[in-house]
């Protein structure tokens, strides 16, 4: 009889094992958006304009240095912050002043960001400054756009292409 | 007060100790149970890699062919890879709540500890690049955020998140992944186990056979009943709104919907973090090491070799004498246990009957002369035709309310300190009966003290337990905190049994008189 209870006993802790297993393998299930939603992502990388222009060395200056590393222009590698803002129609979606990557702020700037939206039609807006000498946006984009749910819409930018583009 | 952290974990054990039995009980084999699932995740792994697509386009497609096309076979194989690989990770969180509970994880267990808590870590890390191997809805999404992670950090130049949308991934960088989850991550993970226990000796990594039986089915019995299936194909132009997360493996992600990816880091490396400074908030107290006395050893190794904690290492002589070796203790991997008092020959308590008793190893708090005149003053004290000594294990439960006119307890740090020979001597100068405590069959607090002292006991462990000594007054009973109610029952029924031995030898003896 004990035998028969120990038994029953290991089979009911197995099958609750079991069920821990097959339950939080699966579930509670993960609802990322909502079924009206969609997600907008910004994802391009860039690099900025130099923050200051190339300046001529005097001649004063260039005697001071070694005959091999008398360069006439004096060119520094930083490069500018990027401002970006994003409007869906006349929400403000983002607004984000990035750094130019690298150890002397040379590389270009990494942008990555999503952000979930009401699914529809939508007027989308972006402002881009990427050169601290220029008062105000240096890229403009602005679209009328139908974004189904669950659609993921993706901003790229290319600056050769003329700037922002959706995918 | 007891910790109730640990009184309600004891009494759980208890339960499962009546449904499977000590030897069987998972309670006390996760750790082992862990490595098994592990087995499982590697032989059925196996399986899939002959017929898995390592490239992106393929991959999806090889998966469901598995799943469907050898529903029987590959399906299963599939579906015990996943719930092997949760199970794995219920006992390791299991197996760490349980060492935490019942105080056995500071104190020189801290190693063990400090790199189990990453050991954890390589697993999940593990599951993550599996799920996205399937490169299915839930794969992409594992790739997506493990890449904003990963982006967060300072390490690799540009945006590696950027590779998953609106562009295909490249083979090669999936080929990578499936490197790592094959071969890289495991082979990690190994060494990581190999670091955990590296400080422990007698490190058994496999369960009991019939634990293990019963796992396996329990495993077959769910991937046939719920086999794993995958979501949709991967596309990367669309975010799936509701996915089934396996929360044993990606509980982190949803994180990202309330934190940015650097805050997600942040606290995952804070409880990271915390759990491994654990042991030192606040640090155990360990007693002093065990100290060797070089006049008194021989170097016959045996505290060495029963050492649980590998702290005794043996050298050649260092004094002299004509024995060819010497044992030395490393109070830094020394518990304090005192097993090795038990281990050595020169404990026996006959030896310098009337001088002080000095052994080989012994401990400086509780040396083995003063646990001699203690049993010595206690049977000279006791009282009655049933006067008891309770051999008991600090560790266990607290003895203290047993002692009586005619019941002494003799406290010890683990019932593997003591010599057998002390039972025998204890019944020799006077105890009726002698009842020995230590800690639950198959849990002993030290690792090896009950297995050591039964092993001694039935003559197959040096120092051994002489078959002079009267068995039928000595009683062995295993407990822990929550356990009283059976200890007095079991005291109580051994004082009347050993009274009525007492009264049936003074009877035969008066009527040895009388004749």
């Amino acid at each position: 009889m004990r035998k028969v209870l120990q038994y029953g006993l290991q089979v009911f802790y197995y099958s609750l094992f079991m069920l821990v297993v097959w339950y939080f393998s699966i579930k509670p299930p993960y609802q990322q958006l909502e079924a009206d939603q969609a997600v907008v992502t910004l994802s391009f990388t860039h690099a900025t304009q130099i923050a200051e222009p190339c300046r001529k060395k005097t001649q004063e200056e260039l005697m001071k240095l070694a005959p091999n590393m008398r360069l006439a222009m004096d060119c520094k590698r930083e490069r500018s912050p990027m401002n970006l803002e994003l409007y869906l129609d006349d929400k403000q979606l983002t607004k984000v002043v990035l750094q130019p990557s690298g150890l002397h702020k040379d590389q270009g700037v990494n942008m990555f960001q999503s952000i979930k939206v009401k699914a529809g039609k939508h007027n989308l807006r972006l402002f881009m400054n990427d050169d601290v000498k220029v008062e105000g946006p240096t890229y403009k984009f602005e679209q009328s756009v139908t974004i189904t749910p669950e659609q993921l819409l993706l901003i790229d930018f290319d600056a050769g292409s003329g700037g922002f583009f959706l995918k | 007060m007891m910790n109730p952290l640990k009184y309600a974990y004891l009494a759980v054990e208890g339960w499962f100790n009546v449904a499977f039995g000590s030897e069987w009980n998972p309670l006390y084999n996760m750790g082992r149970l862990a490595f098994f699932f592990f087995w499982i995740v590697l032989i059925s792994g196996l399986y899939l890699f002959i017929f898995f697509d390592t490239s992106l386009s393929g991959a999806y497609a090889s998966v469901e062919a598995i799943t469907y096309e050898q529903k029987y076979f590959g399906g299963v194989m599939r579906s015990l890879h996943r719930y092997a690989s949760d199970a794995a990770v219920i006992t390791i969180i299991l197996h760490m709540f349980r060492e935490f509970a019942l105080g056995r994880y500071n104190g020189v267990r801290w190693f063990s500890w400090l790199t189990g808590v990453p050991t954890l870590w390589f697993v999940i890390t593990l599951g993550i690049t599996g799920y996205w191997l399937v490169w299915d809805e839930l794969g992409l999404y594992v790739a997506m955020l493990s890449s904003q992670l990963i982006d967060a950090l300072p390490l690799i130049p540009g945006s590696m998140a950027r590779n998953f949308v609106g562009t295909q991934v490249s083979d090669r960088f999936f080929t990578l992944m499936a490197f790592l989850h094959l071969l890289g991550q495991p082979l990690l993970l190994v060494f990581a186990l190999w670091i955990h226990v590296k400080r422990l000796s007698f490190v058994k990594v496999n369960p009991p056979r019939g634990l293990a039986v019963g796992s396996l089915l329990a495993m077959l019995a769910l991937s046939l009943a719920a086999p794993a299936v995958s979501h949709g194909p991967a596309n990367s132009s669309q975010v799936t709104a509701v996915l089934n997360l396996d929360w044993f493996y990606l509980n982190v992600y949803p994180l990202m919907d309330y934190f940015s990816a650097g805050e997600t880091w942040v606290i995952t490396l804070g409880i990271t973090f915390f759990l491994m400074v654990l042991p030192w908030l606040p640090p155990r107290k360990e007693g002093p090491a065990a100290e060797v006395h070089l006049d008194h050893c021989n170097g016959c190794e045996q505290c060495a070799d029963d050492c649980p904690f590998d702290a005794i290492t043996v050298q050649a002589r260092t004094d002299g004498a004509k024995f060819e070796n010497e044992v030395k203790v490393n109070p830094d991997l020394c518990a304090s246990c005192g097993i090795c008092v038990g281990s050595c020959p020169s404990s026996n308590p006959f030896r310098s009957k009337n001088d002080l008793l000095v052994t080989g190893i012994d401990m400086p708090n509780n040396p083995i002369n003063d646990i001699r005149d203690e049993v010595d003053s206690a049977i000279a004290r006791l009282k009655g035709n049933n006067k008891i000594i309770v051999m008991g294990c600090e560790n266990a439960l607290d003895f203290s309310s047993l002692e009586a006119p005619n019941m002494h307890v003799v406290s010890l740090f683990c019932i593997g300190m003591m010599p057998a020979t002390l039972v025998e001597y204890a019944l020799a100068h006077g105890a009726d009966g002698v009842f020995i405590s230590g800690c639950r069959t198959g849990d002993c607090f030290f690792r090896y003290g009950n297995v050591w002292m039964d092993e001694r006991f039935d003559g197959e462990r040096q120092p051994i337990l002489r078959k002079r000594a009267d068995r039928s007054r000595i009683k062995v009973f295993r407990a822990a905190e929550t356990d009283s109610k059976e200890l007095y029952k079991e005291i109580a029924e051994f004082e009347n049994y050993i009274q009525s031995l007492s009264e049936s030898n003074s009877s035969e003896q008066s009527e040895v008189v009388d004749a």
